[in-house]
């Protein structure tokens, strides 16, 4: 055949690596506003307040027994709709259209905060309470104590919960190529397709799977050797 | 909300199979899972340096990448290698390799291998060693010092965290429906691309899979409690 040439592993270099450069932006944000939802409701389930409770009870439960893949493309085709008819409400006649990146992060993080509601949850509780009531008899506002005194101290609780969290998201973000969102998988399978060897970009994407989850898993180790400083060795 | 789509028998059939095929391979993968991540782990407490070291390497890999990637690596990459392989179609296995299904089983043995494997490596390490040297001085053979007392105090100690894995591997079931396995989400996708419904079906899967895993939970606190051992001394049959 003249002028045709295979395509091959390198010519999609470029496009894999910006594939996984997406998936560690989805990550990172959806990380962030996940430890966010994750405080919220562990905040809320300790909170002692009866709707507050039941809710954050009710978010934890049930986004954690649904699986991931089904919330996902639920929320992500509930998530534009459920906009477009607030703003309706609000009496703004607009088509909602957000971008898949924001979609992505957004039930990404959704669903890693009711998790997180749960890792947050019992690192608080392993607080010895006679810290707390000390900080109280300090007369510490709640803002400080929660500052000073809860978050050092549920950190070390938090950190291994929270590393597994991560890889899992990590994981999950794969989920997103299913609704056609351009990451990393997504980018490897059109390789794949266009190329006819699905072997060797399923490997490629695995392997820039792996070299992110190990290489976190290095960064997390270093920031669990923070958080426990002046703990005693164990 | 619109669900007169499930008077439809066409569509009851789906979700019915899907339900099936569900079951089935949580049940599949599990015990084989389980099987594999028994292995897993004995290769690298009691295995040689070479055993050992793969076993560590392979469950570093499959925990570190996504199952959906794994799927597709065995569906698409390894299934499609398969048919080069002379002679390869005339087997009784051509119609099992040729069929989604067993991909789907086959990822999620091996992600239950590499997962359950880690959790019974941890539990086994944890059997008191005097209870197995008791065993060993009694002389009782290996293989039966395995199956009778490391296995089950081995489980035994991490029955919670297997109770754990088990949810998860139903939870992931939906990603065979990407490989075109018959499962629930795979119908619901069937029922909404037909009736342009586009909550509902999802909805209904969402009400199956909270009933599945509360269902499930139930049944393994049952197990939990009457796990030989666990059981409070007075309810045991003497």
């Amino acid at each position: 055949m003249q002028g045709f040439r295979q395509e091959g592993l390198l010519d999609w270099a470029g496009p894999l690596l910006w594939g996984a450069l997406t998936t560690l932006e989805i990550a990172v944000l959806a990380y962030a506003i996940g430890l966010l939802l994750g405080l919220l409701g562990a905040t809320a389930k300790l909170s002692g307040l009866r709707p507050l409770v039941w809710l954050a009870t009710l978010y934890s439960t049930v986004v954690r027994s649904i699986p991931e893949l089904l919330l996902i493309i639920l929320l992500y085709y509930a998530g534009s709709q459920v906009l477009e008819r607030t703003a309706r409400a609000l009496g703004f006649d607009v088509v909602v259209e957000i971008s898949g990146f924001v979609a992505a992060v957004g039930v990404l993080a959704f669903v890693q905060g009711a998790y997180m509601t749960e890792v947050f949850r019992g690192a608080i509780n392993a607080i010895p309470r006679g810290h707390l009531e000390a900080a109280d008899a300090f007369g510490l506002s709640r803002g400080t104590r929660f500052k000073r005194i809860v978050l050092p101290e549920m950190l070390p609780n938090a950190l291994p919960g929270l590393s597994n969290l991560w890889l899992i998201l990590v994981k999950d973000t794969a989920l997103i190529s299913v609704v056609g969102f351009e990451e990393l998988f997504f980018t490897a399978q059109q390789a794949a397709a266009s190329t006819r060897s699905y072997f060797v970009f399923y490997t490629a994407a695995g392997v820039l799977y792996l070299v992110i989850t190990l290489g976190s898993n290095v960064l997390f180790r270093e920031a669990e050797r923070q958080v426990r400083r002046g703990q005693p060795g164990v | 909300m619109d669900y007169s789509w499930l008077g439809n028998e066409v569509y009851l059939e789906y979700l019915w199979t899907g339900f099936v095929n569900t079951l089935i391979l949580v049940a599949v993968s599990g015990a084989f899972g389980f099987a594999l991540a028994v292995g897993v782990a004995l290769a690298q407490i009691v295995g040689p340096r070479p055993l050992a070291a793969l076993a560590r390497g392979f469950t570093t890999v499959i925990r570190g990448t996504p199952l959906l990637v794994q799927l597709f690596f065995f569906y698409d990459g390894v299934g499609r290698l398969l048919p080069e392989i002379p002679g390869v179609r005339e087997t009784w296995m051509w119609p099992i390799l040729r069929d989604a299904f067993f991909y789907g089983a086959l990822a999620f043995t091996i992600s239950v291998g590499a997962y359950a494997g880690e959790v019974m490596r941890g539990a086994m390490k944890s059997v008191p060693a005097g209870e197995l040297e008791a065993a060993r001085a009694f002389g009782i053979p290996r293989h039966k010092i395995l199956l009778r007392v490391w296995l089950p105090r081995a489980v035994q100690i991490c029955l919670p965290t297997l109770t754990g894995e088990i949810i998860l591997l139903l939870k992931s079931v939906p990603l065979v429906s990407t490989i075109a396995v018959m499962d629930l989400l795979k119908a619901a996708n069937i029922v909404r691309d037909e009736t342009f419904l586009v909550y509902e079906p999802l909805l209904l899967i969402a009400g199956i899979y909270l009933a599945l895993v509360l269902i499930l939970t139930l049944v393994m606190r049952r197990v939990e409690v009457t796990y030989p051992g666990m059981r409070p001394a007075h309810q045991r049959r003497v």
